[in-house]
Formats: C-alpha cells, structure tokens, sequence
C-alpha cells in the first residue's frame, strides 16, 4: 500500500466518528418520541366481534364501521387513570354529536360501566374485549389511544394518550379529514 | 432524579396507571403441552418486543399486554401458524420496531453487510503489518 | 456546610485540573522544562481535592441530608445503610462525580508511580489526563451538581429504586468505572506518546499495567454486572445486548486487542499505530458509552432519564476528546517511523488477527446499538436491533477468535511455520474433535452455535494450558501463568454460554399450593404461600422444596416484593446453586382459582460462565502483578518450542 494511501486511510476513523456525531446529534436534537406508533392507520379497520358490555345489545362488529359514518374508536379500561382524565373531553365531543365507539380494553362489563357511571358515558357502543385482542390487531400499545376512522373503515389517524382539551381541535380537524 | 425514579415505574408498566382488574389470559403464564411448539413459541417471543416496556421481549416482561401477546403467540402456534407470519403480522400493526430480528431489506442492509465490510476493512489494514514471506 | 465543603473542593480541583493542564503542556514548549517538577504534584493535588468531594457525598447519603436536592430525590430514612451510601452512585449525578473522582486518582497513581516513561512524555500524558477530567469537571459543576441545596428540606426523600437496592450495586458500578476510566490513562498515554511522538517499547512497557489493571477491573464489573442483571431481574436472562450493556462491552473489547496489541510493540516494536489507535478507542468507547446512557437518545431499562441537554453537554466533550485525539492520530502518526515487520505465520500475527477480529466485533456491536438512532433519524422510522442481530453476527467471530486462541500461545515470535504449530496443538485439536462427536452422540439436536461453542470450550481448554507443558512451573514467569488463567477462563466462559443456551429446561405452570410440579431433573413441591415484612417493603413468598431423586430437599423461598417508596414491586427470584448447575424459581401474580405463577428453570453448568469471567479478571491480575513486580533475573518472553519441533 503506497505511504498516500495509508495517510488517507489514517484519517478515516476521525471522519467515521464525525459521520456518527452527526446522526447522534440529529437524534439528541429531535426530542425522543418513545411511544409506539401504530402502522394501522391508513388501513382498513382490522376484522373483529366483540360482545357489547351493555347487556343486551348485539356484538359490535368491524363489518358496521363501514357505514359512511365517520368515528371515533377509543380504547379504555376502567382500571386506567388517564382514561378518567379524558372523560370530559369526550363526553363534550359527543355533546358536539360525534360517535364515539369505545372498546373495554382487559375489562369485566360491571367494571367498565361502573366507571362510565361515575366518569361519564359518551360511547354509542362499547365492545367489551377481555383479551386485548384487537387492541393488538390495531397495532395499539396501551391505554386510553383514540382512533379516527372513516365511513369506509378506513383508519385515518391515532392519538395516543388522553385528549386533553387543547387536542380536541386537532381531533376534529382529523375528522373533518376523514370525511 | 425524580425522572429515575418514574423510569422505574415504568419498568413495571400499568403501575403508573394501576393494574388490570382482570386475570391475564391462561396462555400468557402456562406453556404450551407440545414441547416442540413451545420451544417454537418461546424462540419467536424471545424476539418480538414488548411494546410498554423500555427494552424487553415479550419473554421476559411482566406487562399485561405483552402477556396478552404471549398467549396470542401461543395461541397461533397451537393453531398451525408459522412463527414468520405470526411475526410478519406483529410488524404490520407494530412496525419493525416490534420485532428484535432487523428484517432483511432495503432499510436494514448496511446491518447484514457490516460483518463483510468490516472483515474486509480490517484484512486490508492487517496486511500492512506484514512483511512480504520469502519464497 | 458540608455540602457547600464538597462544592468548594470540586471547584478547587477543577482548577487544579485546569493548571495540571496548563503546566504539562507548556513544559513542551521549548524552555518549559521548569514547569515539568511541578505537575506530578499538582496531579496529586487535584486528586485529593477529588476524593475530598466524594467523600463528602458519601457522608451526606449516609445521613441522609435531605437539604441536598440529591438525597431528596434518590434516598429515604427507611433505606437500609449499605444502600444509603452505595445510593451515591446509584443516580446520574453522584455516579459521573465518582467518574471524575476515579479519573483523579488514576492521574495521581500515574503522577506517583510512572518512573519508566521519559519526563516529557509524562508530563504530556498527565497534561491530557487533566484535560479530560477538566471537561468532566465543567460538565459537574454547570449541568450536573451533586451537591446542589433544596430551598426547604423534606420530611423524607423519594426512595431509592428497590432493583438497585442489592449487594450488586455496592460492587458493580465502582468496579465498572475503575475500567473505564482506568482506560482514561491509556488514552492519555497514547495522547503524550502522539504528541512527543515517542511510541516504541518503551512506552508500551509502561502502558501495560495500567491496561491491564482497567482491563481485570473492566472484566470483573461487566461479569458482576451480568451475574446481578441474572439473579436480579427474574427472567434467567445473563446478556440481553442492550445498549447499556454494549456500551460497557464495547471498551472491554477495546482494551482486549489494545493489552495484546500492546505486548506485541512492548516485545517486538510492532504494530505501532495499532497501538495507539487502539488506545484512543478504548477510552472513545467508555465516553460514548456513557454519553449513550445519560442522554435519553436510546430506550433502555439501565438508562438514566436526561434531558437532552446534558446529553449535548457529554456530546460536546466527546467531540472535543475523541474529535481532537482522532485529529492527532491522523496528523502525527505517520511521521512516527514504522516499527518491525513480521510474518504472518507467527505470534504476532495471531495477534494481529486477534485484533482484527475484537476490532470487527467491537464494530459490529458499535453499528447494531447505533442504527436503530441512525434509521429513526434519517427516515424517521423506528426499528429493532436485539439479540438475534448480535448473536448471529458476532457468535461466529468470537466462536473463530477462540479457535484461534487456542493456537496463538504456543506459536513463535517472529516466523514460524503452520506444520509445527499444528503439531503443538495436536492434543487440544483431537480433544476437539472427540468432543464434537461426543456432543452429537449424547444431544443430539443442538442449534450450530452451542455445538460448536461446547466442541471448541473443550479444545481450548486443553490448548489454554499448552504453553505450561514440559515447563518447570516454579520458574514459569507470573505474566505467563496470567495469560494462561486468562485464556482457560474465556474457555469455561464459553462452556458456560453453550451449556445454558443448549440444555435450559424451562417449566411455567400456574400451580396451587400443594402440588407438585417437574422442572429438569427437579421435583418441586409448591409447599405455601405466606405474607412476609421486610424493613422497607412487603413480600409474597412462595415456599418450595426441590427434590432430586433421592437427595435432600431444598427449600427455595422467591418472592414478589411491594415497595411503597417508591411505589414498586420488583421479583426476587430464589436461587439453588449445585455442583452441575442452577435451579432458578420465581413466583409470580396470583391467577383466579388459588393458583400463582410459577416460573422455574433448570440451569446446567451456568455458573461457569461468570467463574470464567472471574478467571479471566484473575488471570489479568496475575500478569498485572507479574509485570509490575521487580524481576530477579531477566526474563526473555518464551520464544522456543524446540521441543515440540
């Protein structure tokens, strides 16, 4: 090897490190997203049918989202604490006349409409799902997550976490996107 | 330090938010009885991370909801499904990132050809240590 | 007052690092010759103001001062006393001023005891060592301060983390940074050498034991820390590539090829910039190993919560620290004349080779934690690099790097030539074979990793003892018994590995109390189920007694403890040690029917795996001791294997 490649050659780690530095750098700079997103959105509403929590009401079925109505889709359990904080937000997004959907998330029917009882109750149905099934086949990683979907089923958008008032803009932005 | 401190909150996950009321599903503490399927579904959840947790499998974490992904795994497994398809399924509503194998493709392949790369690099330099043998 | 003496006595040494600085570089310069008398005095100076500090956080964590905002937020009354003090360096703050306080020390041993280095050179690598702690300094005392106050003290703290509340803590992390910034020296050897441009056998011969004394402490914390992260976190697990994991990884491989790189330019003025390459990078890696777990940029169990600023503050330093030693080697190291050249077939280059290999592995892991960052911020996608990319990858290097260990030992410096050397290892290499065939015959069905792992163990056991063959062993020079223990340790290490990967047996069951349940060889009868107090906790322990044929019972007692500050259950798993192996049982969440949560393992031979890495730190140490003590007689590395032709 000539004495001009192995000066080259020297400087090669100084500049593998810069190279490193530099997408370390862009990664301290962007603040660290941990929460998982899920790969659903934009894709059809996965298959499901889930007993209602109501007593008496038939099973809430994937197949009825595709209805031509927009929705929201949102994920709870009465063990969960923010889900009890969001509770005014929804039931003032319902008020507005939105459907919202709620899907009991590792949930016994008594638990879940005991807390509704005491939180509010803005759900058009409630699936009752005891083995977090389709939370998994929605590609959601915990709870309260909300979702938008269209009148075709379609997912549109997810929010992760409870909506707090200054969300609910960007919610129904979302689902004036949808329509 | 107090962020330490919610860090390991969050290492038991739901404790931030209180537990499930609910039992965890059978499959997420019980093994399958066909040992080969079991070790089948043990080498696929050893792989597959847990999504609440800050760096697990679904294996090893104590989260309801990756209990609930074990007894899916398990469950599938039992019913014929390949591992593969399972984790190509997990993938599609998790993203990569819930899988700890990197796949093969066009995002990840400086990954697969770092080993060559890197033995290729270092040989080139080792040369320049020897002396050229005699005949 | 106290606080505010541990603040002062930072500042003090910070400044003193700041002039250590100042007078070893300036001794350099033509007519600074003056200024060289008084750095080592200065070194030590800084480094008794260093420890000065430490022991004052210590003393404010041991009475549990909660004026200091460091104590209300990481202790309690109610801890118990060995974590009230080991809880100093349990949280981000105390552990970098321990960080600094090993640093100091390192500096003043190098100030004190180095008599072999010419004075120039010295006062260079003083100067650097200075330079460094003066950054980690500045990162303490502006973003970082332990001994910051709290307006008004609270009745109680928040509690001290009840997974760090173990014997594990006390040891692990102190041992861990003797490596690190033991490291630190080395780095700062190879910056004097650049900078005097003095690298040559002599400056090998007096970096050795320094690298040897971090590497043995680098071994030992990461093999404790594998052992506690097992016994600890209740599922069986003892490496799980996690980032925090490499990143302590990533400066052992380092210092592995840098302690045989550097025997080689001690003894045969070879592989100069190797050498000093291999210096600098070692220590690179302990700083961006700690940068990676303090910055928040990477998800881990082990990472300490920051704000990305103080991320961009150790991010700056590493900059300037690797940036500018990285420039140095560029600049310099060519006009360093070239050492001796040698054979590939030789002792040398099995070393050669040797680093290779740990450079690739050491590349690979150092790709594998830093891609997920590298893809998420170039296409904003999130991805996982675990286990199975790093077993795949680097098991089969290692598993060639030990094959070839097995050789290089017993092969000459300078040239020699393959039919003899695989004469020598004629013995290791047909054991090698038998217990290949041994393996398929008696387990059938292993994966090709352990197979190879449990054939190649056996080998290179024998061979790790083949330079003591036909040898007197009285007159046998301590370094060699060193390298001998050493490399037998990698060995049992490895027996270990395969033997925990291959024979696990597993059982999960949800049991109620009463029956009995099979794990391996192991019946295990679920006796109860009691309540039981601890000093700051309380604890669900199952009471099960495991029988083996006809041997005694043992009682294994694992437990879910409830803390209340902070609020936290943890698992303590019960542990039965036996001469074949480990029976390792957790008790878990109640299930509806009177049942709980059994998960129970059978481990055979697992324990080799941390009793060889306890080898290889003691097979460190004897060659450290045997370096650093005076010889009678001269001894002249072996060089002759007449006798094996």
């Amino acid at each position: 090897m000539s004495l001009r490649t192995v000066r080259i050659l020297l400087w090669l780690p100084l500049v593998a490190f810069l190279i490193v530095l530099g997408l370390v750098s862009s990664g301290l700079i962007k603040p660290h997203d941990a929460s998982v997103h899920s790969q659903m959105v934009g894709k059809p509403l996965p298959a499901f049918s889930l007993p209602s929590t109501r007593a008496g009401q038939p099973p809430v079925t994937s197949a009825s989202f595709a209805d031509g109505k927009v929705r929201l889709v949102n994920i709870f359990g009465s063990w969960c604490v923010p889900c009890a904080v969001e509770m005014p937000q929804l039931v003032e997004l319902k008020r507005e006349g939105v459907i919202i959907e709620g899907i009991a998330s590792r949930d016994t029917p008594a638990d879940s409409l005991a807390f509704l009882k005491r939180y509010g109750d803005p759900f058009d149905r409630i699936g009752d799902d005891k083995t977090s099934a389709v939370q998994i086949a929605i590609g959601s990683s915990g709870v309260p997550e909300t979702y938008v979907v269209d009148g075709k089923g379609i997912i549109r958008a997810q929010h992760i976490g409870p909506i707090q008032p200054q969300d609910m803009a960007d919610i129904l932005a979302a689902m004036k996107d949808a329509q | 330090m107090k962020r330490l401190a919610v860090l390991a909150l969050l290492m038991v996950p739901g404790a931030l938010r209180a537990d499930p009321t609910m039992a965890p599903e059978p499959l997420s503490y019980t093994q399958l009885p066909d040992p080969a399927q079991e070790a089948r579904a043990q080498a696929l959840m050893q792989t597959i991370r847990c999504v609440v947790c800050q760096g697990q499998s679904i294996a090893d974490s104590d989260a309801d909801l990756a209990g609930d992904m074990r007894a899916l795994v398990r469950q599938r497994i039992a019913a014929g499904e390949k591992p593969e398809a399972i984790r190509a399924w997990l993938i599609q509503r998790y993203g990569r990132w819930v899988s700890y194998t990197p796949p093969v493709d066009a995002a990840t392949w400086p990954l697969w050809i770092a080993p060559i790369l890197l033995l290729g690099i270092g040989c080139l330099l080792a040369r320049s240590a020897f002396r050229r043998r005699r005949a | 007052m106290i606080a505010e003496a541990g603040l002062a006595a930072l500042w003090i040494a910070a400044m003193l690092a700041a002039l250590q600085a100042f007078l070893g570089l300036g001794s350099l310069k033509a007519g600074g010759e003056p200024l060289l008398r008084a750095v080592r005095p200065v070194a030590v100076a800084q480094a008794v103001m260093t420890v000065t500090a430490f022991a004052v956080l210590l003393w404010l964590f041991y009475s549990t001062d909660l004026s200091v905002k460091l104590v209300a937020e990481d202790s309690a009354i109610s801890v118990p006393t060995l974590y009230r003090i080991a809880g100093a360096w349990g949280n981000h703050e105390g552990s970098m001023l321990l960080w600094v306080t090993i640093l100091a020390i390192a500096g003043a041993a190098v100030a004190l005891l180095e008599r072999r280095l010419p004075e120039r050179t010295l006062a260079a690598t003083i100067a650097a060592q200075g330079v460094i702690a003066l950054g980690f300094f500045g990162f303490l005392l502006f973003s970082s301060n332990p001994f910051a106050r709290l307006e008004i003290a609270p009745a109680d703290g928040n509690g001290f983390n009840p997974l760090l509340q173990d014997p594990g803590l006390a040891f692990h992390p102190p041992t861990l940074y003797v490596g690190y910034v033991g490291l630190s020296v080395a780095f700062s050897f190879a910056v004097g050498a650049l900078l005097t441009r003095d690298v040559g056998p002599a400056f090998a011969k007096a970096m050795r034991p320094w690298v040897l004394g971090a590497w043995t402490f680098l071994t030992l914390g990461i093999t404790a820390g594998s052992y506690w992260a097992y016994y600890e976190l209740g599922w069986g697990g003892w490496w799980f590539w996690d980032p925090t994991e490499n990143a302590s990884l990533m400066p052992w491989l380092a210092a592995t090829a840098l302690l045989h790189s550097v025997t080689v330019l001690a003894t045969r003025d070879g592989l100069r910039a190797w050498t000093v390459m291999l210096a600098v990078v070692a220590f690179s890696m302990s700083m961006v190993g700690t940068f990676l777990v303090r910055s928040g940029i990477l998800t881990s169990v082990h990472a300490f919560a920051l704000d990305p600023r103080r991320g961009a503050f150790i991010l700056v330093l590493l900059a300037l620290y690797i940036g500018g030693a990285l420039a140095l080697f560029g600049a310099r190291i060519a006009t360093v004349t070239e050492g001796n050249r040698f054979d590939p077939v030789s002792r040398e280059g099995a070393l050669v080779f040797n680093n290779l290999l740990l450079s690739v592995i050491l590349g690979l892991v150092l790709i594998g934690t830093l891609y997920p960052l590298a893809a998420e911020s170039l296409t904003g996608e999130k991805l996982s690099v675990g286990p199975p990319y790093f077993n795949a990858t680097t098991g089969p290097l290692a598993l060639i790097l030990v094959a070839v260990m097995a050789a290089g030992p017993v092969m000459r410096w300078r040239r020699d030539e393959i039919a003899k050397v695989a004469k020598r290892i004629a013995i290791p290499a047909a054991l090698t074979v038998i217990a290949f065939v041994a393996v398929l015959v008696l387990a059938p069905g292993l994966r090709v990793l352990p197979l190879l792992g449990l054939t190649l163990a056996a080998g290179v056991t024998a061979a790790s003892v083949a330079p003591l063959w036909k040898r007197k062993l009285r007159r046998t020079p301590l370094f060699t018994w060193g390298m001998v223990i050493a490399h037998l340790g990698v060995a049992v290490s490895l027996a270990g590995m395969a033997c925990e990967s291959a024979f696990t047996k597993e059982t999960l069951v949800a049991a109620r109390p009463g029956e009995t349940v099979t794990v391996g060889p192991y019946a295990i009868r679920f006796a109860s189920v009691d309540p039981v107090p601890g000093r700051n906790f309380t604890a669900v322990q199952a009471m099960l007694v495991a029988t083996r044929g006809t041997s005694t019972p043992i009682t294994l007692k694992p437990e879910q403890r409830t803390f209340d500050n902070p609020p936290q259950q943890t698992s303590e798993s019960a542990i039965a040690t036996r001469w074949d192996g480990q029976l390792y049982t957790v008790v878990g969440a109640p299930v509806p029917g009177g049942r709980w949560q059994l998960r129970l393992w059978w481990k055979p031979f697992v324990t080799l795996i941390w009793l060889g890495g306890t080898l290889i730190a003691l097979g460190g140490a004897l060659s450290l001791i045997g370096r650093a003590l005076p010889r009678h007689k001269p001894v002249v590395e072996h060089t002759g294997y007449a006798r094996f032709g």
